[in-house]
């Protein structure tokens, strides 16, 4: 994708990025507010980061393994109750291929 | 004495001792719901029958036996709804537990209500609801705090004797202060996240909303401890909270940040907190001046981070496997866009917008990486604050409760009332927020919350500090005309 050179934030181009849909108003609604969010957070910039490393979470955790065997959990019947569509045991999707 | 006026811990020991019945005690919460509940609107969705058929059989002698437990509607319940306020999981029905439920059940307690919230915790005020707002018990016209508005509201109302909540960023703590209740998040790792829908996955955590300091000491000893299923929980020991409560906190060191006394707090939450600060001198604590130097980036920090990892949390909500799916799309493309236009509000979009930036190519290095590196910073400042002091003491929010659409449409102004709870989460360590007066306004009282935070696993410690405050003060006895 190309990224648009006109403006630094785009809420439109970011909106397709996120698969939201956004009607013109709130494009233009969000586009004000995040701005103003954005103005405020550029204050960081003024932090001095230099050799500081980023903290991804807090804990002193890295690689936490399991056994990996089978166990008790959903049937077919239970992953499927909350499907919006489905049939013969399978989530219907939208077509994806013409 | 009514009976829904009970503490968790008044309410378990009736029960224990024959006094009272399960099902007496779930059919009198109902009728003082249903009585009061239309003036609040803190409940979502309730299912008196199965918890009536869990009461029958409820065993008393269990720690939690038979006590109904209000849940947040962001944590699973098997066979009850979860829609995190949303439009887009509408129907939804859980099919599994969440492990703080399994451990609440194995206590004995049945979990009873889904409880408003702010549309996928994304809010201050529970006016992101897609339902409702919920309505603060001591004004009305008043918000009461997000996103856990509806657990705090109905402690507060006695609508419930306890309830579970979840803080990313204040959650727990700034509706509890709001509303007059007891608000604990635990240290990042004490409790299993398994079961909770995901918001920002490195600062969540699930914790009691409650009446009283014993009473969120109890539902800690429950729902504490490692879980395998959620490989963020950490096999830290676990002291019995409870325990621990009473006894002096003679020679405690308490830290003032003094970046937290500064400008921009209602006078009346300055003046009540400071009351609040002189009290515990006279309870022999020691008053220490601390510092957190990168407290006016913590706001920044949050809103970067916890956006960036809603947007990628968000993700999962495509209309495939379960939640809102709009109808006839053209396209996939179009399948994602309005299934997540349709489904989603106004908030939660514009934080999946601002998350999606601030990762996106070009833009990572600039913001979510800074705020990684500018959050070890504000982590720092605790670690050297702890190393002078036992705890941290100040306000739980700038502010008493606001009016109700006061906010709704300036986010900046929103999101600066989490100023004194979001350092907590961004750091990992515990926080506790406890009522310690009332600020006058339209003649009608409106609490204000005292916070404490602790360092990483410390929570038996703060536990202990806030109970002593809450035992020498009578705030917890008012409760609201509702």
């Amino acid at each position: 994708m190309i990224k648009p050179v006109s403006s630094p934030f785009d809420v439109r181009y970011t909106a397709q990025l996120a698969r939201l849909n956004l009607t013109e108003e709130e494009i233009a609604k969000f586009q004000s507010q995040l701005s103003q969010v954005l103005d405020y957070v550029e204050k960081l910039r003024l932090v001095d980061v230099t050799g500081v490393e980023p903290t991804a979470h807090t804990n002193p955790v890295f690689n936490v393994f399991r056994e990996d065997r089978e166990r008790d959990w959903f049937d077919a019947k239970e992953a499927l109750a909350n499907a919006p569509r489905q049939a013969n045991g399978l989530f219907i999707v939208t077509k994806v291929v013409e | 004495m009514e009976i829904t006026s009970l503490s968790l811990s008044e309410v378990r020991e009736e029960l224990r001792a024959g006094h009272l019945s399960p099902l007496e005690v779930l059919r009198a919460l109902e009728e003082r719901i249903a009585r009061v509940d239309p003036l609040i609107h803190g409940y979502l969705a309730r299912d008196f029958e199965t918890a009536a058929g869990q009461a029958k059989t409820a065993d008393v002698s269990l720690p939690l036996g038979g006590v109904p437990i209000a849940i947040k509607d962001v944590i699973n319940v098997v066979g009850e709804p979860c829609t995190c306020a949303s439009k887009i999981l509408r129907g939804y029905r859980s099919p599994y537990d969440a492990t703080v439920i399994k451990k609440l059940r194995a206590m004995g307690a049945i979990p009873y209500g889904r409880t408003n919230m702010d549309e996928f915790a994304m809010g201050s005020s529970t006016e992101n609801s897609s339902v409702s707002p919920t309505y603060n018990p001591w004004d009305t016209s008043r918000i009461p705090g997000g996103s856990s508005g509806g657990s705090a509201a109905v402690v507060a109302a006695d609508e419930a004797f306890a309830a579970l909540g979840s803080d990313t960023g204040g959650s727990i703590r700034q509706p509890a202060a709001l509303c007059g209740c007891v608000g604990l998040k635990p240290s990042y790792g004490r409790v299993s996240r398994f079961g909770l829908v995901a918001f920002a996955s490195s600062l969540d955590q699930i914790g009691p909303l409650t009446k009283t300091v014993r009473d969120s000491a109890l539902l800690l000893n429950c729902i504490a401890g490692v879980d395998p299923l959620d490989s963020t929980s950490l096999d830290e020991p676990a002291p019995d909270y409870a325990a621990g409560l009473g006894g002096e906190i003679k020679g405690v060191r308490l830290g003032m940040p003094r970046e937290y006394f500064v400008g921009g707090i209602d006078p009346r939450v300055d003046a009540t907190v400071r009351a609040a600060i002189r009290h515990y001198e006279s309870l022999g604590a020691e008053i220490v001046d601390v510092s957190l130097p990168h407290t006016e980036h913590a706001v920044g920090v949050y809103y970067i981070i916890a956006t960036a990892e809603a947007s990628a949390n968000l993700a999962r909500f495509d209309g495939v496997r379960y939640g809102y799916r709009a109808s006839q799309p053209a396209n996939l493309l179009e399948h994602y866009g309005r299934t997540r236009e349709e489904g989603f509000g106004a908030e939660v979009k514009r934080r999946i917008i601002l998350g999606t930036y601030v990762l996106s190519s070009g833009y990572y290095d600039a913001y979510y990486l800074r705020a990684q590196k500018v959050r070890t910073l504000v982590r720092g400042d605790f670690t050297s604050a702890f190393e002078k002091v036992d705890a941290i003491i100040c306000p739980t929010s700038p502010e008493p409760a606001f009016k109700i659409g006061e906010r709704s449409d300036d986010p900046l102004r929103m999101y600066l009332a989490d100023i004194f709870t979001i350092a907590a989460n961004l750091a990992g360590i515990c926080g506790i927020s406890i009522p310690c007066g009332f600020a006058q306004a339209d003649g009608k009282s409106l609490p204000i919350g005292l916070q404490l935070l602790g360092k990483p696993f410390d929570e038996a410690r703060l536990l202990k500090i806030a109970h002593a405050y809450e035992q020498s003060t009578g705030w917890r006895r008012q409760k609201p005309a509702i």
